[in-house]
């Protein structure tokens, strides 16, 4: 303790953040997210139990209605359950956003000499962890039930489709969770905006059998175009014209939402 | 004027914070100079923690300007953040992580490698006795424990301008002289500190100056022992050594000193001091009439007192004093 410190007026300092620095700090907060999900794994539920719970539900439950048996259904169900679940994980990274933004270790964030948007860059990175458990309980859910992929490589570009889209889409619900005053709120209105979005796709039924309307709802809901590329994937292991819309339309809402929610965070934080 | 001016950890001009309709701080100015204990002394809801954020780039000021180390706090944010640590007044730390991934972590943030990160978190856990607790989860620490948790996180990096908001309300005497030698240390080796206190005596025992804050505005700032000498009066208090000179005694002591003397035990003497040079005309006569005294002291006026008067007529009953 006998060692003198530089004085404060001598020192050399920088008045912006380097590129570098903001990497490095969204990926310490990206560590910070995963030490607090090894902390309380309970934060896993919706990635674990609900592909899961899903997949054996909705095989069997409207296996012999929809494809005339469990084993016709699966192609359909399980393209659909992937996109589903990843969606689903989508509302906690929001919800969980904005709890962590009312913690009191966000004061000491904002005091000191870090990336301003490593906050929240860094529980957005760690989500993709959350998605690819998701996805891999899916699949052996899947597996396990009788479905089998057309090729492994189809399988796993899939997979990367899934996680890619859930992490390009997550972006909308960070921004529902920087503005909504409180949890709640943001879970409440993520969930709104979920159920339509999920039931009214392709992700369960086959869209030729809804009225015409629904099918013009369904045809603009960007999931149905995600769905039916992973069921390319997985069904024929082929790439389709859907993964390409798929993967314009995830850059496309990045594009237009990291800005957005940037812009939300550093006028909150 | 320059060089005084480079001298200063902070020099604020003016500041001022409205929340509502409310002036929390009303036109502050404070010259903190380097290397100096500077404690911001007030009742609750007097606007230290809200100067303290302003300071700290957590706030805006909507009027006045601040400056740390000649860096503007409003302009040169980044810079200042660099020369600032910050230990609030609740405990700043992730509550469902351990002690040592919490000083890991902030130990990443602040540029330090994962290996080094892990040595400097188990050391800080030594040295603020917390070595037992490393892996238990801040949920189960006890409030005395969060707070050293608290400034160890401030530590990790020692700062040239270190904030303490309250730093040991509600820990026990023994903490808190820890604390108090662990603030003195970090001023020994080239740290300035602003901390932020309801507690006189805490202000008198550490601060090199006080600023003593009502209702938004500095009532009076000076060295602590000037402002007790500005309010308080000494009190001469003299204990005999035989209790038959006692109202002897009390009569010379009035005549030298010109005031009434008073007894408050059949040995003991007191009177009001204005002039201290009196006192040595005063035992040379109690020779003389050989009057033979135990001890003499004269009792200095304490912060409480000079406190109580700078706000007097505001709201007294708020202030905790604490013996």
């Amino acid at each position: 303790m006998t060692t003198q410190i530089t004085p404060g007026a001598e020192r050399t300092l920088r008045n912006r953040v380097s590129v570098r620095m903001t990497i490095s700090n969204s990926l310490t907060m990206a560590y910070r997210n995963l030490l607090l999900i090894r902390r309380t794994p309970q934060q896993l539920f919706d990635v674990t139990l609900q592909p899961i719970l899903f997949t054996i539900m909705f095989t069997f439950l409207f296996g012999g209605a929809i494809s005339g048996s469990v084993q016709g259904y699966l192609p359909i169900i399980i393209p659909g359950i992937l996109a589903q679940t990843a969606l689903t994980a989508c509302i906690t990274t929001g919800v969980q956003l904005r709890e962590d933004m009312d913690k009191g270790v966000f004061y000491r964030f904002k005091s000191m000499p870090i990336a301003r948007i490593a906050p929240l860059t860094g529980p957005l990175l760690a989500d993709v962890v959350r998605y690819g458990i998701a996805t891999a309980l899916t699949f052996v859910m899947g597996y396990l039930l009788g479905f089998r992929w057309a090729s492994l490589g189809g399988a796993v570009l899939g997979g990367l489709l899934v996680i890619f889209a859930a992490w390009c889409i997550s972006w909308v619900f960070a921004l529902l969770g920087v503005v909504a005053p409180t949890s709640q709120v943001a879970q409440g209105i993520s969930s709104a905006i979920l159920f339509p979005l999920t039931f009214l796709s392709g992700a369960f039924v086959p869209t030729s059998t809804l009225p015409g309307w629904l099918q013009d709802f369904v045809n603009v809901n960007p999931l149905t175009y995600i769905v039916s590329a992973i069921r390319q994937l997985l069904n024929q292991g082929t790439i389709g014209f859907d993964f390409w819309l798929s993967i314009i339309g995830s850059v496309a809402v990045v594009a237009i939402f990291v800005p957005l929610t940037l812009m939300a965070y550093m006028r909150k934080a | 004027m320059t060089e005084q001016s480079s001298a200063l950890a902070i020099e604020a001009r003016g500041l001022v914070k409205i929340f509502g309709t409310k002036r929390a701080v009303d036109g502050v100015d404070l010259s903190v100079p380097v290397g100096s204990i500077y404690a911001l002394l007030g009742p609750n809801g007097a606007g230290k923690t809200t100067i303290i954020n302003m300071l700290t780039t957590l706030l805006k000021p909507d009027g006045g300007s601040a400056k740390v180390f000649r860096h503007d706090v409003l302009r040169e944010t980044q810079v200042v953040r660099q020369l600032i640590s910050l230990t609030g007044q609740s405990a700043a730390v992730d509550e469902k992580l351990s002690g040592h991934e919490n000083l890991t972590v902030f130990a990443m943030l602040l540029g330090l490698g994962r290996s080094e990160a892990n040595r400097r978190a188990t050391e800080l856990l030594d040295e603020f006795g917390l070595a037992g607790a490393a892996n238990q989860t801040i949920e189960k620490y006890s409030g005395g424990m969060r707070r050293r948790l608290d400034l160890a996180c401030s530590m990790i990096v020692q700062a040239p301008l270190i904030f303490l908001d309250e730093p040991t309300t509600g820990l026990d005497p023994r903490t808190r002289l820890q604390m108090w030698d662990i603030i003195r240390g970090l001023v020994s080796t080239g740290s300035t500190i602003v901390l932020t206190t309801q507690y006189l005596d805490e202000a008198d025992q550490l601060a090199d100056r006080v600023a003593v804050i009502d209702q938004g505005k500095i009532v009076a700032e000076d060295t602590p022992r000037n402002l007790k000498a500005a309010i308080g009066k000494v009190t001469l208090r003299m204990q005999l050594a035989n209790e038959n000179d006692v109202e002897e005694a009390a009569r010379i002591t009035g005549e030298v000193l010109g005031t009434r003397a008073s007894v408050p035990d059949p040995r003991q003497v007191t009177a009001p001091l204005t002039n201290s040079e009196k006192v040595t005309d005063l035992l040379i006569a109690l020779r003389g009439a050989s009057i033979r005294l135990l001890s003499v002291s004269m009792q200095e006026p304490t912060l409480d007192e000079a406190f109580l008067a700078l706000t007097e007529g505001t709201r007294q009953a708020e202030v905790t004093v604490r013996q």
